[in-house]
C-alpha cells in the first residue's frame, strides 16, 4: 500500500468516523437502529454544497448541514415516538423521503465543488502538503467532536439519554419525557452524520445524491470492529473505539483495493465480502479468545 | 565478484536498451461500475493504444458504483504515479479531478475522462474547446433528437413515448430534459417514470403499460444495469423497447441508434495516443462521439409485437437475429 493510499484510508476513516459517532449514539447509547443515516449523509453534503455555491463560507455551511441533519433525525424520532411507528421503519421512511428532498435541495442529483474554496484550502494555502491537509483537518474535527460528545454524555441530558437506552421503562417511571430524549438523540446523531457528509463532499469535490448508499453498513461495521479491537469498557473508551473502528474499516478497503498475493488480487467486487468477514471476525474473535483461555 | 559486476552491468544495459526501444506507459483507470457499456469503453481504449503500437501497463480499479470507493481509488491512483489517468463515468472523473488538490504531483498527469455526459456541468472543464488544465476527454452526450426521429420512423404514428431513468443520475437528468424538449417539438407526449435502484426498474416499466406506445432508455447506469427486467415487461405487453446504447440491443432492446461504447473507448484511446505523443491536455478540446450506428434486434421486435419498416431495416449497421 502506497503512502497516498494509507493517508487516503486514514483521511476517509477520520471523516467517516464522525458519521460512525452518530451511528454509535443511536445504535449503542439509545438502542435505536437508525437507517436515516443513508439519507442524512448526502443531505449534509447537499446543503453544504448548495450553500457554498451560493457564496456562503465553507465553515458556515457546515453549521447549516448539521441543522438540516438534526431536523432529519428529529423527524425519524417524531415518527417513532409520536406516531408510534417502529424505529427501523420510521428511519427507512425518513431515508426514502430524503432521497427526493436531496434532489430538491441540489435541484439535481449532483453539485460539483471542483475548483471552489473549501474548508481544506486554508491549510493547503498555509503550506501544508495537500495529502496531509485532509487527515490533519479531519483529525482536528474528530478530536473536537469526540471531546464534545464525552462532555455531553456526562451532562444531565446525556445521562438521561444513556439511561433511556439502558432501560426505557425504568426511566419513564422516573417521570422523564423519553419522547423528547429520543427525538433529541436521533437528531443529534444525524447532525453528526450530516457534518460528516458535508466534509466528505468538500473533500471529494462533489455532493451526489447516491453517496449515502451503504452508510449504515459502514457505520455498524466500524462500531463493532472498534469495540472488539479497542474495547468498550467505558463511554469515553467506546467513543474512541468507534473512531479506531472507522479507520480500520477504511484501511481494510484500501488493502482490498491494492493487495496482491502472488497472482491473486482482490478486486473491488470483493469489498462487500471483506466487510462481512471483518464484522464476523470482530464478533467471534472475543468468544474464540475466551474459549482458548479455558482450554 | 568481477564476473558478477559485469553481469549486472550487462543486465542494466539491456534494461536501458528496451526502455529506449519502447517506453512502457502506465495508465491508472478509475471505472465507476462494471456493465457492458463501460466495460466496452475500457476494451476500446486498450485496443486503440495497442493498435497504435504503444506499450501500456494498466492499473484498473472499479468502484462498484460506490462514491466513497471511487474517492479512495482516486487516492490510491496518486500513489501509483501513472503517466495518465483515465476516469470512466462522471463520479470517478470528479473524484480524480479533486485529487490534484491533495497530491500536487498529479497536476502534471493528464486526466482523460470517458463516458461523461456533461463535462462542463460536472465542473471538470470550464471551456469545452480550451480545457486549460490537465483534464480533457470524450463526452457521450446523446443526440436525443436523432434518437426520437429514429423511434418515430420505426413506430409510425407515435403519439406517446415512455422513458425510464434514475433521477439521481446527473447524466440522465440532462438527457431527459433534452428529450422533453425534442418531444414537445415533434408533438409527442412524454411519460416519465423513475427508478432509483435497479430493483425499482421492473415496477417503473410496468407503470408505463397502457400509457405509451414505446419505451426509451437513456444511457442511465441504474436502468441499463437492469435492462432485462424491462425487456420482460415489454415482451409481456407488446411494447417496443428502444435504447440509447447499442450494447443493449443484443440484451433485448428492439433498436438503438447509438454509440458503440467500444468506439467511444477507441476515440478516447486515440486522444490518449496524441497526448502521449506530446499534445497537451490543456489545449486538446473535449470531443463528442463521432460515429453513430443503428443496431436492430429482430427477435426482440417479434417478441415485442413490432414490425420494423423496410426503410429502417435498410439503414441498419448491424442486425441481431
Amino acid at each position: 500500500m502506497s503512502l497516498f493510499a494509507l493517508l487516503g484510508a486514514l483521511e476517509q476513516g477520520l471523516v467517516y468516523g464522525i458519521m460512525v459517532l452518530g451511528v454509535y449514539l443511536t445504535f449503542r447509547i439509545l438502542d435505536f437502529p437508525d437507517l436515516t443515516v443513508d439519507g442524512s449523509l448526502p443531505l449534509g453534503a447537499a446543503v453544504s454544497a448548495v450553500c457554498i455555491t451560493n457564496g456562503m463560507h465553507p465553515v458556515a455551511s457546515l453549521g447549516m448541514a448539521m441543522g438540516a441533519g438534526f431536523l432529519a433525525g428529529a423527524m425519524t424520532g417524531i415518527l417513532n415516538t409520536k406516531l408510534k411507528i417502529l424505529h427501523l421503519l420510521a428511519s427507512i421512511l425518513t431515508m426514502t423521503a430524503l432521497y427526493s428532498i436531496n434532489i430538491r435541495v441540489m435541484s439535481g442529483p449532483n453539485v460539483s465543488l471542483l475548483g471552489v474554496d473549501t474548508v481544506i484550502d486554508p491549510l493547503i494555502n498555509a503550506g501544508l502538503p495537500g495529502y496531509w491537509a485532509s487527515p490533519v483537518l479531519f483529525g482536528g474535527f474528530v478530536i473536537a467532536v469526540v471531546m464534545g460528545l464525552i462532555w455531553f454524555l456526562y451532562t444531565e441530558i446525556g445521562q438521561t439519554m444513556l439511561a433511556t437506552g439502558d432501560n426505557l421503562q425504568m426511566i419513564t417511571s422516573q417521570g422523564v419525557d423519553t419522547h423528547k430524549v429520543i427525538i433529541f438523540g436521533v437528531g443529534l446523531s444525524n447532525a453528526l452524520v450530516a457534518l460528516s457528509g458535508a466534509l466528505i463532499a468538500q473533500n471529494q469535490g462533489a455532493a451526489d445524491v447516491n453517496m449515502g448508499v451503504g452508510t449504515i453498513v459502514a457505520g455498524l461495521a466500524s462500531v463493532i470492529v472498534g469495540e472488539t479491537v479497542f474495547g468498550a469498557g467505558s463511554v469515553p473508551r467506546a467513543i474512541v473505539a468507534a473512531i479506531v473502528g472507522s479507520v480500520i474499516y477504511r484501511i481494510a478497503i484500501a488493502l482490498a483495493l491494492g493487495l496482491k498475493i502472488g497472482s491473486f488480487a482482490f478486486t473491488p467486487s470483493d469489498l462487500n465480502m471483506i466487510t462481512a468477514l471483518l464484522v464476523v471476525a470482530a464478533l467471534t474473535g472475543p468468544k474464540l479468545k475466551a474459549r482458548l483461555k479455558r482450554c | 565478484m568481477k564476473r558478477l559486476s559485469i553481469l549486472i552491468a550487462v543486465l542494466l544495459m539491456s534494461l536501458m536498451c528496451t526502455a529506449a526501444w519502447a517506453k512502457t506507459y502506465t495508465i491508472s483507470v478509475n471505472q465507476f461500475v462494471e456493465h457492458p457499456a463501460l466495460d466496452a469503453v475500457l476494451k476500446g481504449l486498450q485496443d486503440s493504444l495497442k493498435e497504435q503500437g504503444l506499450e501500456v501497463k494498466y492499473n484498473v480499479h472499479i468502484a462498484q458504483a460506490n462514491m466513497a470507493t471511487a474517492n479512495q481509488i482516486a487516492q490510491s491512483i496518486a500513489g501509483e504515479n501513472p503517466d495518465m489517468v483515465v476516469a470512466i463515468a462522471t463520479p470517478c472523473a470528479q473524484a480524480c479531478a479533486q485529487i490534484v488538490k491533495k497530491a500536487p504531483h498529479m497536476a502534471k498527469v493528464p486526466l482523460l475522462f470517458s463516458a461523461v455526459t456533461d463535462p462542463k456541468g460536472a465542473g471538470l472543464v470550464k471551456d469545452l474547446n480550451h480545457p486549460g488544465g490537465n483534464i480533457t476527454g470524450v463526452s457521450d452526450m446523446t443526440p436525443v433528437d436523432k434518437h426520437l426521429a429514429m423511434i418515430m420512423e420505426t413506430v409510425p404514428g407515435l403519439k406517446s413515448l415512455g422513458v425510464v431513468y434514475n433521477s439521481g443520475e446527473a447524466n440522465s437528468k440532462t438527457l431527459v430534459n433534452m428529450l422533453r424538449e425534442a418531444c414537445k417539438a415533434k408533438g409527442v407526449s412524454l411519460e416519465e417514470t423513475t427508478a432509483s435502484k435497479t430493483s425499482d426498474v421492473y415496477q417503473a416499466t410496468k407503470s408505463l403499460v397502457g400509457r405509451t406506445q414505446a419505451v426509451y432508455v437513456p444511457t442511465d447506469n441504474t436502468v441499463v444495469s437492469a435492462l432485462e427486467s424491462m425487456v420482460k415487461v415489454c415482451e409481456q405487453n407488446h411494447l417496443p423497447l428502444f435504447a440509447a446504447d447499442v450494447d443493449s440491443v443484443p440484451r433485448g432492446a428492439v433498436a438503438a441508434l447509438g454509440f458503440d461504447y467500444y468506439l467511444h473507448g477507441k476515440q478516447t484511446g486515440a486522444m490518449a495516443g496524441r497526448i502521449f505523443g506530446g499534445a497537451s491536455a490543456a489545449t486538446t478540446p473535449v470531443e463528442f462521439q463521432e460515429g453513430m450506428s443503428l443496431h436492430l434486434n429482430l427477435k426482440a421486435a417479434k417478441a415485442q409485437g413490432l414490425v420494423i419498416p423496410e426503410a429502417v431495416m435498410a439503414k441498419a449497421d448491424k442486425i441481431v437475429e
